[in-house]
């Protein structure tokens, strides 16, 4: 175990999640990239308080945010697309195109 | 590998699991009404969850520790059961809805003709059933070092104290079973999160307070 | 003993990674996604950060099936009864993930880390609790202030209904 093989770990889920994240139409299948994204956060996170500052607790609290932020983005994520199916039986990005410029 | 002193958050990851196996018994079995009673089972945690984890947290608070062996321990002088009886009871109630036993038996209801468990029969419906009896003495017994003193009491060793404690809660649990009337998830919802939160929320307030001062 | 199962769960959670993409059922997708981060949560209890790895695993159990709910409710083919493809611009979205990966690796193996500054405390579970109860409130602050105006927003886009409209329908 060393910090290299943790960030090539996180690299990789953040690959993956990328991967979904832009190739899903599904705008559920969507965050579900965005979340193994911010899950590579969190084992980034914790390998850098690990192995480069385990002094100080800031690295856990990097986590804590992190995991944080992905119940929040899941809770809005599922708003938006609730007020969105509501709205226009939409339920794929290709058809909420709105914005796009 | 794991230490003692995160016991009650890995007690609260583990009793989570209880949802995944009862929505998975529901889903996987491929029939309309199991799958209905594994929805309501959701919906259920969804509102017992959160005060049954304020209670938690408050007897963490009130201890100073996440430790069960420490908790028990702090209630050397006054059980944890006396000045918490909010958190208390709403340990109890979420132990009945986690078990969905007695009145909060809506994912297994009679109206869904056994809901989550309706295709279970043989060796899975064994299992099944000894699953949940078996979170529902779980649950009963981390109730002892939680409120009850652990294993506090005259003449008694403190293992049989104990014992006698968990087997008063379990009764008390399974004598509530056909007493009370089946109560709606939707309804039990509202009562969890307009009545049971904000009281949870105060009985923290008040042992933060002691606590502290 | 440490190093073999860290490898066995970062290939665990890598694969079932991306399994998510690769399974048509959407309770299957969900419950590989679930399976991914319990791995995550082991690999950072074999850090010694026992509290936040069980924390993962609870939050996660949880989020997982709320996420379930949604996923098989918004989706054309909750079950995979029916195979279809899901997918826009597969090509664009492999490159652009594959470079990124290479260049995060190659990142991760080049850069000259800085030597550990301090050793771990005995207990990391109440070096958090002390860190964010003390330097570090003002982000949790913050954090509960965006984890109310979540709450707030997100019952208000969902809902269908005003305030004084049932509740007990």
């Amino acid at each position: 175990m060393t910090l290299q093989a943790f960030l090539t770990l996180a690299a990789a889920l953040f690959a993956v999640g990328l991967y979904g994240a832009l190739s899903q139409q599904s705008i559920v299948m969507l965050m579900m990239g965005l979340e193994l994204m911010i899950n590579a956060v969190l084992v980034a996170g914790a390998a850098f308080w690990f192995y480069l500052a385990p002094a100080s607790a800031d690295g856990q609290v990097l986590v804590l945010v992190a995991v944080t932020v992905m119940a929040l983005e899941m809770a809005m994520g599922f708003a938006v697309v609730t007020a969105l199916m509501r709205a226009r039986d939409v339920d794929v990005t290709d058809d909420a195109g709105d914005l796009k410029g | 590998m794991l230490p003692w002193s995160i016991g009650v958050v890995w007690f609260n990851a583990m009793e989570v699991v209880a949802w995944v196996s009862v929505w998975m018994v529901g889903w996987g079995t491929n029939s309309a009404f199991p799958l209905v009673g594994g929805y309501r089972f959701l919906a259920q945690g969804l509102a017992y969850e959160l005060p049954h984890m304020f209670a938690l947290i408050t007897v963490a608070l009130g201890a100073e520790s996440l430790d069960f062996g420490e908790i028990a321990r702090a209630q050397d002088g006054l059980w944890f059961v006396v000045w918490m009886p909010v958190a208390f009871l709403v340990y109890l109630l979420s132990v009945l809805a986690m078990a969905f036993w007695g009145p909060f038996g809506h994912p297994v209801g009679h109206d869904l003709a056994g809901g989550a468990v309706l295709e279970l029969a043989g060796p899975d419906r064994l299992v099944f059933e000894a699953g949940r009896y078996a979170l529902l003495v779980v649950a009963s017994a981390a109730a002892v070092p939680l409120f009850l003193g652990g294993g506090a009491g005259p003449l008694l060793p403190g293992w049989a104290w104990a014992l006698v404690k968990t087997y008063l809660v379990l009764a008390l649990l399974v004598w509530v079973r056909h007493r009370l009337p089946v109560i709606r998830m939707d309804r039990f919802m509202t009562a969890a999160w307009v009545v049971l939160i904000p009281a949870t929320l105060v009985q923290m307030l008040v042992v933060g307070i002691v606590v502290l001062g | 003993m440490r190093t073999v199962v860290f490898w066995v769960l970062a290939l665990a959670a890598v694969g079932f990674g991306v399994a998510v993409f690769r399974v048509d059922s959407m309770a299957r997708a969900t419950f590989a996604l679930l399976a991914s981060f319990l791995c995550v949560g082991g690999t950072m209890v074999l850090l010694d950060l026992h509290y936040l790895g069980v924390l993962v695993v609870l939050m996660m159990i949880m989020e997982m099936m709320v996420m379930a709910v949604f996923m098989i409710m918004y989706m054309m083919n909750p079950a995979g009864l029916m195979p279809m493809s899901m997918l826009h611009n597969r090509r664009g979205a492999l490159i652009i993930s594959g470079a990124v990966l290479v260049a995060l690796v190659a990142g991760v193996w080049t850069v000259d880390w800085p030597e550990r500054a301090g050793r771990p405390p005995g207990d990391p579970t109440r070096a958090l609790g002390e860190a964010v109860m003390g330097a570090q409130m003002p982000v949790m602050i913050v954090v509960g202030v965006a984890i109310l105006a979540t709450m707030v927003s997100a019952v208000v886009l969902a809902t269908d209904r005003g305030r004084y409209d049932g509740g007990d329908r």
